[in-house]
């Protein structure tokens, strides 16, 4: 992206970003509340722009398609997937249906051809051991917490998105559940580009090669994972992942 | 999330290696005092500190170790955490040497006295004030103070050297001093190693403060 700039009403809440995310890799954005990283995701799948008041400018790219001017926000949101930080599966469908509605959506009915994709995408997403059993008889908001999460990033991976946006995943989970969501982006990366936002400077350790840190909606810096970590350039970046701000 | 208590207790595991640096310095100035002026009573207390050390040694790793597992820290706290690991394992080192210092001061008093043309005070004045300024370095967070700890180090090899081939010459010359020569040959040896360990805690405060690795003359930053 260059010159990414985006407002809420009057506030000028991203400042200039100038970022390259690597393809096929996990990219973390670290920052106090309020830094611009969640804006930031949201400007990456247009989801800036469904608040009215929201507005942006500058040029975000995938591969050599301008988000923004080159295609219909419907289908950026289908090649760039988001998973949220509340799990948030459809209550009255079943597991199946969560993951099923938006191919049938996108316009594929065939039953056999559904099964396959729900299946592989429950796979991916490590959940197919755990619900083969009960995939079309329970809802997606009957299993746990850390299971309805991975039901939802089967859903973001069924339609097969080329990037996969990721909110704050882990928060509302207990560590058993976190750790599998923390393998499962380690797998995914392989096939996906993930862009992970997250408070837990821990879990972005873990997970990602590359790690942005934002303040005020600037991009202070932007790095090796192993060197924000170990030795950043920015002295604001040391000061907030060492807890001496924020 | 501002961590006031972690940054105390990192200031406390400072404080905590300042007096394990202390106790290592006052028994090499001890180890040497007791050459000087042969006396065994010194070598003694020298001895007799090396419990206290290890014991310090234990309490300060332990204390790195829970702040490790428990803080996880990162970037420059991480790196210092790292640094007085090392820094700790060092000093303890320090204390050994002195230890060895003092045992062949021993050795020394129990054979007959001789003169042998090497400056021993001196290699120990030098390899002390390495010690000291790698730790005045430490103290002030002062790579540039660090730096010039390295630089000293090329000083106490040559000193070493040129005192082991006197001592060589002297053990040929005369042989009946061999002993001697070779108790003052190990202490100088021990000195030596002093410096060494001055130069790695010089190359810790360096990552601590920069993040660069400096050992074995790398220049660059990790």
């Amino acid at each position: 992206m260059q010159n990414l700039n985006a407002w809420y009403g009057g506030t000028h809440t991203l400042h200039d970003i100038n970022l390259a995310i690597p393809a096929n890799r996990a990219t973390a954005l670290i920052g106090p509340s309020g830094c611009g990283k969640s804006t930031f995701v949201r400007c990456l799948n247009r989801m800036h722009e469904t608040n009215p008041i929201a507005r942006v400018t500058g040029s975000v790219k995938l591969g050599d398609l301008d988000i923004y001017n080159d295609a219909s926000p419907v289908e950026i949101r289908r090649r760039v997937g988001m998973v949220f930080q509340r799990p948030n599966p459809f209550p009255t469908m079943s597991i199946y249906d969560n993951v099923a509605t938006g191919l049938r959506l996108g316009g594929i009915t065939r039953r056999k051809r559904l099964d396959e994709i729900v299946e592989r995408s429950l796979r991916r997403a490590a959940l197919w051991d755990e619900v083969k059993d009960v995939w079309k008889s329970k809802s997606g908001a009957s299993v746990s917490g850390g299971q309805q999460q991975r039901l939802c990033i089967a859903r973001a991976l069924a339609i097969d998105p080329e990037v996969l946006l990721m909110d704050e995943p882990a928060s509302a989970l207990d560590p058993i559940s976190t750790a599998k969501i923390e393998d499962l982006i380690f797998e995914l990366k392989a096939d996906y580009t993930i862009v992970i936002v997250t408070h837990n400077m821990q879990q972005a350790a873990r997970v990602a090669e590359m790690t942005g840190f934002f303040l005020n909606g600037y991009l202070v810096e932007f790095d090796a994972t192993t060197k924000i970590f170990t030795n950043p350039t920015d002295k604001r970046t040391e000061d907030y992942i060492t807890g001496r701000f924020g | 999330m501002t961590r006031t208590r972690f940054h105390q207790n990192l200031d406390d595991l400072k404080e905590k290696l300042l007096v394990m640096a202390g106790m290592a310095e006052q028994a090499t100035q001890r180890a040497i005092e007791a050459y000087r002026v042969g006396d065994v009573s010194i070598c003694d207390l020298v001895t007799r500190s090396e419990p206290a050390i290890n014991r310090m040694e234990r309490d300060i790793d332990q204390m790195a170790l829970d702040l490790l597992a428990m803080e996880q820290p990162m970037a420059i706290d991480l790196r210092f955490i790292l640094s007085v690991i090392k820094i700790n394992a060092d000093l303890e080192r320090v204390g050994d040497q002195a230890v060895n210092i003092a045992e062949r001061v021993r050795d020394l008093q129990s054979l007959p006295q001789v003169e042998l043309p090497v400056d021993i005070p001196k290699l120990a004045t030098l390899a002390a004030t390495m010690v000291r300024n790698a730790l005045q370095a430490f103290i002030d967070a002062d790579p540039a103070m660090a730096e010039k700890v390295l630089l000293m180090d090329d000083e106490v090899d040559e000193m070493n050297r040129a005192i082991f081939r006197t001592l060589t010459r002297c053990i040929q010359d005369r042989p009946e001093h061999s002993q001697q020569a070779l108790d003052v040959l190990i202490i100088a040896r021990n000195l030596e190693r002093v410096g060494d360990h001055a130069t790695n805690i010089a190359e810790d405060v360096i990552f601590w403060v920069r993040g660069a690795d400096v050992r074995h003359h790398l220049q660059t930053g990790s």
